[in-house]
């Protein structure tokens, strides 16, 4: 008997058919759905309207994290629309008996951040949120990927959704990066050759050594800028790496059941023989320290590059676009990109503000340390951990003193700059090096000018006051 | 859900490529907790001045385009958050219909819950339309869903692709949780059969 070679998204979406039928959308079941306070009040309500009950608020959980402010947590939120949407979050999480990790709790994080770190998030699980970037758990082996309110409300009803069956990519990204080179780098460069809709109506599954080397945190970087190319969602096989991360965390399976459940993750790597409908490959050698110089993550150079010249492109719109983004942006074409001059830097967001992004951080900051170095006098730059217990490790590894040493800011959890609805915003015309994942106009406040980079080069950054290239920077 | 079977009115050009979804709704509007009431912040930099007076070079915002309810704009649009409140705004702004050579999957998905119709057209299509409704203010377009066409009173005419369950529930103004919801035995069959597969441990 031969079976049918299958990848790792085709098991997971066959695993979780409750229903199928000709000219129909199929209908999905959801392990996990993951709830956040700016996406959800209308479902709750509109569920209310109708009289419905959340079908399984033991596979749904709620944190705050979009809102929160950064700073001390005793101090009151004085932001009275903030803080009313909180405590409807909170409201609703009682009514329909939803676990909520709150603007107290020791567990609240970005969504994205808590999710693999308390253990919700497990190989071969489906997994939504009315959020583009929970593309992040694909990381672990999982099918994950945003939503919008109205499907938040259908899962909540119902905990499934109609889907129609995405395409696969395969983005194969082999041999090694060099030092300094990091999964933030990867993706900046998929997307800078895929385009920011390149992914469009796909599933993509990265592969290649260059991607099994990385950490799970590294994987849930390159995971969670999937849709900034396009893809709603991203996904890595599950290995050892993966089955080590998930082991002992809270809500992990434990002793025999953790046992059995390696056994299963094991099966869903995709198959020998198994084809995607579209293949990407890449070389990690080619990858550099990327920064993106416009208003879109796909527009992007390596940090030895210059600022592109609009009317090298070929197509009309996109001269067009890159002309209205040099000048949101205010940028010269052929200014080096080492010559830009930054003002803010934002270590944080579900991209890079896990423990790993900020030990790596931590590390370029005490190398400048030694050689007497620290922030930038014309540069503010704050650190904001993606969790609370991101934030507690760091603390208890002595980072938050690194950091707050060389003269960066230490905040609480939370989405915080990365888009700017709590207080922490760009000033207008204000340009900032940020680790987060979209430098759309006015993401980080209006009129501010934002250039993605990996946290190495955020904080490296912040200590010259312009972009300088890791890979060789003498301190 | 709003049904939407056919719709004419007058066209708004946003001749851009990328329009995401922080354009579409910054922000620091997404704090309402209601479905409604978004309109006023739709496309809020672009449309206002910092002193918060329209910003006259704004492509809606020149004369003519007032009332405008068929939007169409360049490839990929919509791109960005999975935020509803996009559509919420362009809906409660009064658009309809909403045609583009692409859209983003989430954004594209969530028109279709708000009865509001997307509708992807070729490129050289939506380009002559845009040369059409920026050239004559007042330029009308008819979008029909049962006949999946989209026609001038110029002559132009062209036929569009939908997915035909998607187009049904459109049509008809189907509510999807309670077409979801009859098939409540086998989700029930599911979850039970589910129990031994996968090891779950959330809440
Ligand atoms: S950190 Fe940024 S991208 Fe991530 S969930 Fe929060 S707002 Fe969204």
């Amino acid at each position: 008997m031969t079976v049918q070679p299958k990848t790792l998204f085709e098991k997971i979406w066959d695993a979780h058919v409750v229903r199928e039928a000709p000219g129909e959308p199929a209908l999905l079941y959801v392990d996990l759905h993951l709830v956040h306070e700016v996406t959800s009040p209308q479902a709750f309500e509109a569920l209310r309207l109708a009289g419905r009950k959340v079908r399984r608020p033991d596979l749904t959980v709620a944190t705050m994290d979009h809102n929160v402010p950064t700073w001390d947590r005793q101090l009151p939120v004085t932001d009275e629309i903030s803080r009313q949407q909180m405590d409807t979050l909170a409201q609703n999480c009682r009514e329909f008996g939803v676990t909520l990790y709150d603007l107290h709790s020791k567990k609240q994080g970005i969504v994205h951040v808590i999710g693999p770190e308390l253990g919700l998030t497990q190989p071969g699980m489906t997994i939504v949120c009315g959020d583009s970037h929970t593309s992040t758990h694909g990381a672990l082996g999982a099918l994950a990927f945003g939503i919008g309110t109205s499907e938040v409300e259908h899962v909540l009803a119902t905990q499934c959704l109609p889907q129609s069956r995405p395409k696969t990519m395969e983005v194969r990204v082999d041999g090694r990066l060099a030092p300094g080179v990091t999964a933030k780098d990867i993706i900046l460069g998929v997307i800078g050759r895929i385009g920011t809709a390149g992914g469009t109506g796909y599933v993509v599954e990265y592969t290649g050594e260059a991607i099994r080397s990385l950490s799970m945190e590294g994987r849930m970087t390159v995971c969670n800028m999937s849709i900034e190319g396009g893809a709603r969602a991203g996904m890595i096989a599950p290995d050892d790496k993966t089955f080590a991360y998930v082991e002992g965390r809270p809500h992990a399976p434990q002793g025999k059941a953790f046992e059995r459940a390696v056994e299963h993750w094991r099966s869903l790597a995709t198959d020998e023989g198994a084809s995607y409908d579209r293949v990407e490959r890449f070389d990690a050698a080619q990858m550099a320290p990327f920064v993106t110089w416009g208003t879109n993550p796909g527009m992007v150079v390596p940090v030895t590059g210059r600022v592109p010249d609009p009317s090298a492109y070929a197509e009309e719109a996109d001269r067009r676009a890159a002309e209205r983004a040099l000048e949101y942006m205010g940028l010269t074409p052929g200014t080096a990109i080492q010559d830009i001059n930054i003002d803010r830097v934002f270590l944080g967001s579900c991209t890079n503000a896990r423990i790993e992004d900020l030990r790596a951080a931590a590390g370029v900051v005490r190398a400048a340390m030694t050689k007497g170095k620290k922030v930038h006098p014309k540069v503010y730059a704050m650190v904001v951990p993606g969790s609370m217990p991101v934030k507690f490790q760091a603390e208890a590894e002595g980072l938050h003193e690194v950091f707050r040493a060389a003269g960066f800011d230490w905040r609480e959890a939370g989405c915080s700059m990365c888009l700017g609805m709590n207080p922490d915003v760009l000033q207008p015309g204000e340009r900032c090096a940020s680790t987060s994942n979209r430098n759309f106009e006015g993401r980080q406040g209006k009129g501010g000018r934002t250039h993605l980079v990996s946290p190495q080069m955020a904080v490296a950054a912040a200590i010259t006051g312009h972009f300088v290239d890791i890979r060789d920077w003498d301190v | 859900m709003d049904a939407f079977v056919r719709h004419t009115g007058l066209v708004g050009p946003l001749d851009r490529v990328n329009v995401d979804t922080d354009q579409i709704i910054p922000k620091q509007f997404l704090k309402r907790i209601e479905r409604t009431g978004f309109g006023q912040f739709l496309f809020f930099d672009w449309r206002f001045r910092d002193d918060g007076t329209p910003n006259p070079d704004f492509e809606l915002n020149r004369p003519g385009y007032e009332g405008a309810s068929i939007l169409v704009a360049g490839r990929n649009f919509g791109c960005g958050s999975s935020r509803e409140h996009a559509p919420w705004a362009l809906q409660d702004f009064g658009f309809r219909a909403i045609i583009a050579p692409s859209f983003a999957d989430i954004f594209y998905n969530n028109c279709f819950k708000n009865g509001m119709l997307p509708v992807v057209l070729p490129e050289a299509t939506v380009e002559e339309i845009l040369a059409r409704a920026k050239e004559r203010p007042g330029y009308r377009l008819t979008v029909d869903l049962q006949e999946q066409t989209v026609e001038d009173e110029e002559g132009l005419i062209a036929h569009f692709e939908v997915d035909p369950f998607r187009r049904e529930c459109l049509l008809n103004g189907l509510d999807d949780i309670g077409l979801t919801l009859r098939h409540e035995p086998d989700i029930t069959e599911y979850e039970r059969r589910r129990a031994a597969l996968l090891p779950v441990a959330a809440g």
